[in-house]
Formats: structure tokens, sequence, C-alpha cells
């Protein structure tokens, strides 16, 4: 018998690394992969509750995460290979075109 | 000490390792490859945790599709490592500080305030996997129906964008 | 006199459209004047009016059907305040259907002849869209009348009083930028609210009246309840009805221009033609016999009161008349000769012969409007002949178009050098030949209006005569040497304009009126000469039994009424002092005509009382000294010293602003504002400014610090949930 809380630590641990990783990481495509373990921690713990709770629901939240992050994904990487084409270079610490 | 709670401990150690492993590998290959070991590692407790068709879906398109996504672009662009940067030099630090008292945090509020007395079982091993698919298919294609079908434009709307945005113009031109 | 709310005879039911159809007909010119043809708005007004006529003829026939029963129709609710319920209720009976008759009769007539008239006078005046104006007003006069004859309480009265006070003041300003030749000028606007002005004097007496009854009598306005308890209080406080008829009398002197109010009539025959003939002769200015009349209950209660009418009435007759031999403008002969006939019924009235009144109102009626509108016809035919004199080889009517700019520019008539006067009698003579058709109608309303038998005037006039030599001796003389004056202004009038030669050149070549303006006026000289058949009276002398038909038609409202024989000494010595008159005026006028230039005959021989009686017995110029004058020297006094200097200049400029001012620089600019609320906001603004600079430092454009601020944000509120 796993605690359930023992889940969720392991959910709050991966969810931070993931949040380090897009913070201190300066490669978009890194970036994007702590996005996705990020998303995945969050994964962790629906999937966990449903199983405490006894439920589909929390399964099936996770079944459309999984669905929109491919979505997400697709568009995400066709955007950085764009950025690729016109700049010739992904380093995110040269774009600082939001700066008014 | 229960045989379950060893495998559950040894499994996070290996699922901490590798998301630390992704994020300190220099080379974006290494990070991505470190990722999939990951994915299959949270694919394996999602089966502890009796849902084998997350499981599964969790593979083939994280660790099948997504990843392998990823790594073409990698190699693509010959994005490997990255030169060195002057820019926000306190970023890091930074980060690494708050997300530590993040995870302190999160933690302490989990074993202060949350403390829930529930545990889980592992799963039985006669447990009919058809039978509890068929009744996630029942609950996801009456209840979450017309989530599923937004779903899908999603995915389509999400494709078309791809094409769009990757297209070649005609003359080079973009 | 009890009224019955359900009757199911007659055409009772019709009696809103006497006000709904005018309104119908304004309406209908007001919102499409600009796109009907001048015919068209002269037809939509008349048959308004006609329409109004025909329903008015319809509620007398119901009301004689059912033997002069009176009737109340419910209309609307107006005003229902807890127990008090004031609301538009028409009453037919024989009294107001009279009146009905008399205002929608007379003003279709006059409507029709208005369409002629307007035409060329909009022409002459180079103003041809005012047209449907005109007739919105005239329309809305009818409307308002109706509203003041056939309401059945003393407040739907004074409404169409108050109405037809309006109608009246927009009429007669409705040149108002003008005077009556035409010259740019505030003259006939000043008419205009001389007329209204002096109507509020009136108003205020009425209002006054009204106040007094509600309170004393019944507690109502109703005519009905009010008369019912009338007779109690003239029992116990006798000193209330008196008060009571002697305010409204101030009303009905100033609507019906009485002594001492009546100086607002001759200035409103500065409104064109039709109006005087319709408003100043026939039809608003009775309005205060009719309220007497109406009132006779009251009046009857209170002979003082009665005997102050009649002396009022008589006085005005008299005195009228000797203004109206001085005058030398066509229309303010009649102008005056209409407030000494409305002298004869006040008079009338407050004797207490109310049939008489009555009687001698509806005569009037037809005969002065014709003979206003024969005055109107012979002034556009001197228009029409000044024109065609002065402008030879024009035309008229396509090139007054193009002269516009340039008349007013010009200023009017000024390429003739002096500016010629349509109105002005010395300026005729001879006009017989020229204009035969309007001699003789005019004519026929001399002879009518100067009592001549067999015409309408003798009769109604005899009746008043007779009625005062029996109770009132006093009256009678008055009214006797005014009857003699009227036939004397009247000969020398007719004589002056339509005998003799043309003292101008206008004159020589005037032409005849149009026949939209002569029909009317042919039914008018009918109704002037067998009006005098509404009342025909007994005749002792001779046996002859006369069927007194409006004595009896009026019993039924008023009750009983003693049916006077005609008295053959009364009515030969009036007759015999009439032909006396015409002849006298012959003498001096017509045997002698007037030459050009030549100053009136008798201003020799009566000297400084002919210079009175030219100047109104400078009445007006009196009341300029004893009020007008005061009034300004008061005004001015509190505008220049009350209000400016002391009340604006001291009070306001010394005391509150000076001290405003001073404690504002002293103590409120220089330490408070300067000091403490500028430094204050100057400290904060800098503050802003250097906090900002710092603060934009964070938008650095890089997206993963901007994250990191959000992982910051979701730090601290764990942090903060956790040491809460």
């Amino acid at each position: 018998m796993v605690p359930v809380d023992y889940y969720i630590a392991l959910s709050a641990i991966l969810f931070t690394i993931g949040a380090l990783g897009v913070l201190s990481r300066r490669n978009p495509l890194i970036i994007f992969m702590s996005i996705e373990l990020m998303l995945n921690a969050a994964n962790l713990a629906f999937v966990a509750f449903a199983r405490v709770y006894q439920t589909f629901s929390g399964q099936i939240f996770v079944f459309f995460v999984i669905a929109v992050a491919a979505a997400e994904v697709a568009v995400g990487l066709a955007l950085i290979v764009e950025i690729f084409k016109t700049r010739k270079n992904i380093n995110i610490d040269e774009m600082n075109s939001l700066k008014g | 000490m229960t045989s379950d709670l060893i495998v559950f401990l040894v499994l996070s150690l290996v699922a901490i390792s590798t998301a630390l492993g992704m994020l300190f590998s220099r080379n974006a290959v290494y990070s991505a490859l470190y990722l999939v070991l990951n994915f299959v590692t949270v694919a394996v407790f999602y089966l502890l945790l009796g849902a084998p068709f997350i499981a599964m879906s969790q593979i083939t398109v994280y660790a099948g599709a997504i990843m392998v996504l990823f790594l073409f672009v990698i190699m693509l662009l010959g994005a490997e490592s990255l030169a060195p940067s002057k820019a926000l030099p306190w970023q890091r630090p930074l980060a690494t500080l708050l997300s530590v008292v993040l995870a302190v945090e999160a933690v302490y509020l989990l074993f202060t305030r949350a403390r829930s007395d529930a545990a889980i079982a592992p799963p039985e091993a006669s447990l009919n996997t058809m039978e509890s698919l068929r009744q996630m298919a029942m609950e996801l294609f009456n209840l979450y129906l017309l989530p599923f079908e937004v779903t899908s434009i999603l995915l389509l709307v999400a494709m078309v964008g791809a094409i769009v945005l990757t297209r070649q113009e005609k003359g080079g031109q973009k | 006199m009890h009224l019955s709310e359900t009757v199911n005879t007659g055409f009772y039911f019709l009696a809103p459209w006497l006000v709904l159809a005018p309104v119908a007909g304004l309406l209908i010119n007001a919102v499409f004047g600009r796109q009907l043809s001048e015919k068209m708005i002269g037809a939509v007004a008349s048959l308004a009016s006609g329409a109004a006529f025909v329903v008015s003829v319809l509620l007398a026939y119901s009301v004689w059907i059912s033997h002069g029963h009176p009737v109340s129709v419910p209309f609307a609710e107006w005003i229902h305040i807890g127990d008090l319920k004031l609301d538009w209720t028409f009453r037919v009976d024989s009294l107001s259907t009279t009146m009905m008759l008399v205002v929608s009769g007379v003003g279709t007539l006059i409507h029709i002849y208005a369409i002629g008239y307007m035409h060329e006078d909009v022409r002459f005046k180079r103003q041809e869209g005012r047209f449907a104006r005109f007739f919105v007003y005239l329309n809305l006069f009818i409307a308002a009348m109706m509203i003041l004859v056939s309401g059945d309480s003393y407040l739907m009265l004074f409404v169409g009083w108050e109405g037809v006070g309006l109608c009246s003041f927009l009429l007669i300003g409705f040149w108002f930028e003008m005077d009556t030749l035409a010259r740019p000028s505030w003259a006939n606007s000043d008419a205009a609210k001389k007329a209204f002005i002096t109507n509020r004097v009136g108003d205020f007496g009425f209002l006054i009246a009204g106040f007094l009854m509600f309170w004393y009598l019944g507690n109502s306005f109703q005519f009905d309840k009010v008369f019912e308890a009338a007779p109690a209080v003239a029992e116990a406080t006798p000193w209330v009805v008196v008060a009571i008829t002697l305010f409204m009398l101030l009303g009905v002197a100033g609507k019906s221009a009485q002594i001492p109010l009546y100086i607002w009539l001759p200035d409103a025959m500065a409104g064109p033609t039709p109006v005087s003939a319709l408003i100043h002769a026939a039809t608003m200015v009775t309005a205060g016999v009719y309220l007497v009349a109406r009132s006779a209950p009251i009046y009857t209660l209170v002979p003082q009161a009665q005997y102050i009418v009649a002396m009022v009435g008589a006085g005005t007759a008299l005195f009228a008349a000797t203004i109206a031999v001085g005058q030398y403008d066509i229309k303010k002969v009649l102008a005056y000769s209409t407030i000494s006939q409305l002298g004869f019924m006040v008079a009338a009235v407050g004797m207490g012969a109310f049939v008489a009144g009555m009687f001698h109102l509806v005569t009037h009626a037809f005969f002065k409007a014709l003979l206003f509108l024969s005055a109107g016809s012979v002034i556009l035919g001197l228009e029409r002949g000044h024109h065609a004199h002065g402008h030879h080889g024009h035309g008229d009517g396509h090139s007054l178009r193009g002269k516009r700019k340039e008349g007013r520019t010009h200023g009017g008539h000024e390429d003739h050098g002096e500016v010629f006067d349509p109105g002005d009698m010395r300026n005729m003579g001879g006009l017989r030949k020229t204009m035969p058709v309007t001699f003789w109608l005019y004519m026929i309303g001399t002879l009518a209006l100067a009592g001549i038998f067999p015409f309408a005037g003798f009769w109604s006039k005899d009746e008043i005569l007779v009625d005062a030599s029996l109770h009132y001796p006093s009256v009678y003389w008055q009214l006797t040497v005014a009857a003699f004056f009227t036939a004397f202004y009247m000969g020398r009038q007719v004589w002056m304009v339509f005998f003799g030669e043309a003292r101008s050149d206008a004159a020589k070549s005037a032409q005849e009126s149009p026949k939209v303006m002569t029909l009317p006026l042919v039914v008018l000289a009918v109704l002037s000469v067998v009006g005098g058949a509404l009342n025909i009276p007994s005749i002792k002398e001779i046996g002859l039994k006369g069927p007194h038909q409006l004595t009896h038609w009026l019993s039924y409202t008023l009750g009983e009424v003693e049916s006077l024989p005609l008295n053959l000494g009364v009515a030969g010595i009036s007759t015999a002092l009439a032909l006396l008159a015409i002849f006298i005026s012959w003498l001096i006028y017509g045997r002698n005509p007037l030459k050009t230039g030549q100053v009136d005959p008798l201003k020799r021989p009566l000297g400084f009382i002919f210079t009175g009686m030219e100047n109104k017995w400078f009445v007006d110029e009196g009341y300029g000294v004893l009020i007008i004058t005061p009034f300004r020297r008061i005004s001015q006094f509190l505008a220049d010293v009350i209000d400016w200097r002391f009340w604006h200049d001291f009070v306001h400029d010394t005391v509150i602003a000076g001290t405003y001012n001073w404690l504002s620089r002293i103590v409120l600019d220089r330490y408070a504002d300067q000091k403490g609320i500028d430094t204050f906001f100057n400290s904060w603004g800098s503050f802003t400014q250097w906090l900002s600079g710092n603060v934009r430092q964070i938008q650095n454009g890089f997206v993963r610090s901007y994250a990191l601020s959000v992982l910051l944000g979701v730090v601290l509120i764990l942090g903060y949930l956790i040491l809460k």
C-alpha cells in the first residue's frame, strides 16, 4: 500500500524540476521538454487521485491533456522551426522583442 | 515496508533522476532521451495506479510520437547545444533558489496541511483490463462527448496551423 | 336645469368633434403645410371649421328636439385629487349651442374669405411661406373658442379663455417683424404684447373670481353646482357674491374690451383683417358677454353688481363711440365701433336682459364680421390699385418674387417716396364705382350697425334699449346717445370711403376683390339683413304677437325671461336719431366731399373736442403717465438701485466676492495651495516618476524572466498560505 501523499510528493518534485528547466535553460527545445515534464507531473497527480476516488474522470482528463499536449507540441515546434528559419538562431536570450 | 512501496520508491528514484538528467544534460539529444525514460517510468506508475489505457497512451503519444518529433527538430536545427550567453546573468541562480523554495513549500504543505490517509493498493492480478477500459469508454463517450469532439477540432486546427507555419512560400518568400 | 347623463336621442355624442375637428385641421396643416398648395391648406382649414359648424347644427337640433334639455357629455378625465374631480365635459344646452353656431358659422365664412385675403396679403407683404401658419392659428382659435363655449365648468371655460387669448396674441402679431404698412418694425408684436398683457389683468380678475367661487360656492367649478350653492351664500354673505361678480367683471372687461381695459382692441387691428373680423369683432371678444350670460344665476342674485356691469357697458358704449368719430383708419373706426357695441351687450347682460345681449351678440357677429371683411376687401382693393399704379407693366404676381430681395434691402415701398397707407380713409374716396360689390355689402353692414329698420341691428339694439328704458334710465340715455354716434361715424365712414372723388392714385385704380372673398360676404350680408328675424318681438300697437324665438330658445337655459314687446316710442326715437345722424354726416362729409389733404371738417367747429376724439381721449397716454411710467420707474429703481447697485455691487461684489477673494488670495493661495497642496502633489509626481523609471527595468522583453515573475508569485502565495 502506497500512501497517496507519496505520489503527490513525487508529482510536486517533478513539477518543480520542470519549472526549473523552463526558467534556467536557454534552449527553447529543452524549455519545451520541461513544460512536457510539468504536464506529466500534473497528470500523475490526476491519475493518483482518480485511483483514490475510484472514478474515471481523472483518467479522462489526463487523456485530454495528452491530446492537447500533442497539439501544442505540433504548433510549438513548427513555431520554433519558423523562428530558426528567419533568425538563424534559436537562443531564447536573444529574443526580447516583447520589450516595449 | 511492503513490496509495492519498494517498487514505488525505486521507480520514483528513476523518475527523479531522469528528470534531473534531462535538466542538466548539455546536449539536447541526451535531454530528450532522458525525458523518454522519464515518460516510460511515469507510464509504469500509471499501470500501478490501475490506468492501463493512460499508460499505453503515454508511451505511444508521448514517448513515441512527441519525443520523436523533438528529436527530429533538434537534429534538424542542429540545436544540440548553444553558445554561452551574457543575458540575464541572475536568471539561473534566482530560478534555482525559487524552485527549491517552491518544492520545499509544496512538500511542507502536503505533509502538514493536506495530509491524506488514503493509500493506494496495487492493482489486482485478476483485474479485467477490458472491463475497466469499457467503463472508461462509456464515460468518455457519454459524459464527455462534447469535449472529446472539441479536442478533435483542436487537433485539426493544430495540424493545419503547423502546416501553414512551416510551409515554404513560392519563390522562397516568407 | 337638471342634467341627465344618458340621453339616447340626439347627436350629443358628437360634441367632442367641436374641438377635435379643428384640431385635426390644424394638425394636418401644421405637419403637411409646406407640401400643400394654398388652396389645399385653405380647404382643409375651412372644412375643419365647417365640420365644427355641422356638429353645432346637429347639437342645436338635438337640444331643440329634447325641448332644451341641457346635456353633459363627459369627454376626458383631467384632474382627480382626492374628492376633487375636474373633468373635461361638454355642456350642450341652448346657450352654448347658440355660441357654437355663431363661432363655427361665422368662423367658417371667415376661413373661406381668408383663403383669398391671405393669398394677397402674403403677396403684398412678401412672405409667401406664412400661409399655412395662418390657418393653423385660425383652426387653433376655433378649437379654443369651442372649448370656451362648450365647457361645463368655469375651469374648462378658463382653459378656452386662455386658449383664445393665446390665439389672439399669435394672430395680432402674425406679421410680427413689421408694422401694418410692412415696414420693418416691432409695432405689430408690440400690439400683440399689449393685447396679451392687458388681457392678463383681466384674467387675474377671472382667476380671483374662480378661486373665490371654488372656496365659497360649493367647492366646485361646475356651473350647476356653483349655481346651486350661490343663493344660500348670497343670503348669508352677500359680499362674497358681489366680489365674485365684480372680479369676473374685470375678466369680462379684459376679454370684451370694456372700460378700463379696452385699450388693447384698437391696437389689435395690427393683425390681418380676417383675424380682426373673427377674433376681435365676432367671436372672441364676445366671450365676456357669454361669461356673464352663463353666470346669469349668480348675477341676478346681486343687483348692485348688475348695476355696475350695466354702467360699465353703457359707459364703454358711449365713450368708444365718440372716439370712433375721430378716427381715420378704416379698421380703427370699426374697432372702436366694436368696443362700443360690446358695451351695448355688456350693458344688456348687466341689466339682466340676457336674451337681448345674446341677440345683439349674434346679430353683431353677422354685421361686424361683414363690415370688417368688407373693410379688408377695401384695403386689398387699394393695395391692388396701388401696385397696379406703381408697377406699370410689371404685372404683379410674378414680379414680386424677384422684387423680394430688393424690397427687403430698401425697406418696402421706398421707391414711391412716402409710405402709402391703404387703410387710411383719407386716401380713399369714390370707391363705389371701382368696388361696387364691396360697396353694397358695406352699405348693408352699415345700415345694420346703425340700427335702421328692418336690418338685424335694429331689432337687437332696440331690444336692449327697450329693456334699459324700463329699468335703468341712465343706461338708456347713454346707449341712445351712443347709438346716435354709431350712426354718425358709420355715415362719415361710408361718405369718406365710397363717395366723393378718389383722393389718391391707388383709390382711382382700385380693383374689386375675387369671388372667394365676396361670396362669404354675401352670406354674411344676407344674415345681416334677415338676422332680426331670429327674435321677432310683439308689437302691441298694431296687435302683432311676435314669436320671440330666441327668447324661448334661451329660456331653456336661462330660465323664464320676460319677453319685452317692441316699444314704438323707443324704436322711433332711436331710428329717428340714426337717420338724423346719417343726415348730419351727409351734410358734413357727403355734400362737400373731402379733398386730398384737407383736414377733417369737424375739426374747426369742435376744436379741442375733436382733437380728443382723434387721439382717443389720450387714454393710452394717461395709462402711460399713471401706470406705465411709474411702473417703469419702479422697475428701473429696483433694477438699478436695489438689484444692481445694492445687491450686485455691494452685497455680491464687495461683501461676498471681496471677502472671498481676500481669503483665497492670502490664506488659501499662499499657504494652503502653494505650500501645502502643490508640494504634496509635486513630490508625489516626482516619486511616481522615480518609481516608474525603476520599475520599467522589469519589462525587459525576455519571456523567461516573465515566467520567473510568475513563479515568484506562486512562491509568495504559497508562502502566504503557509504562514497564514
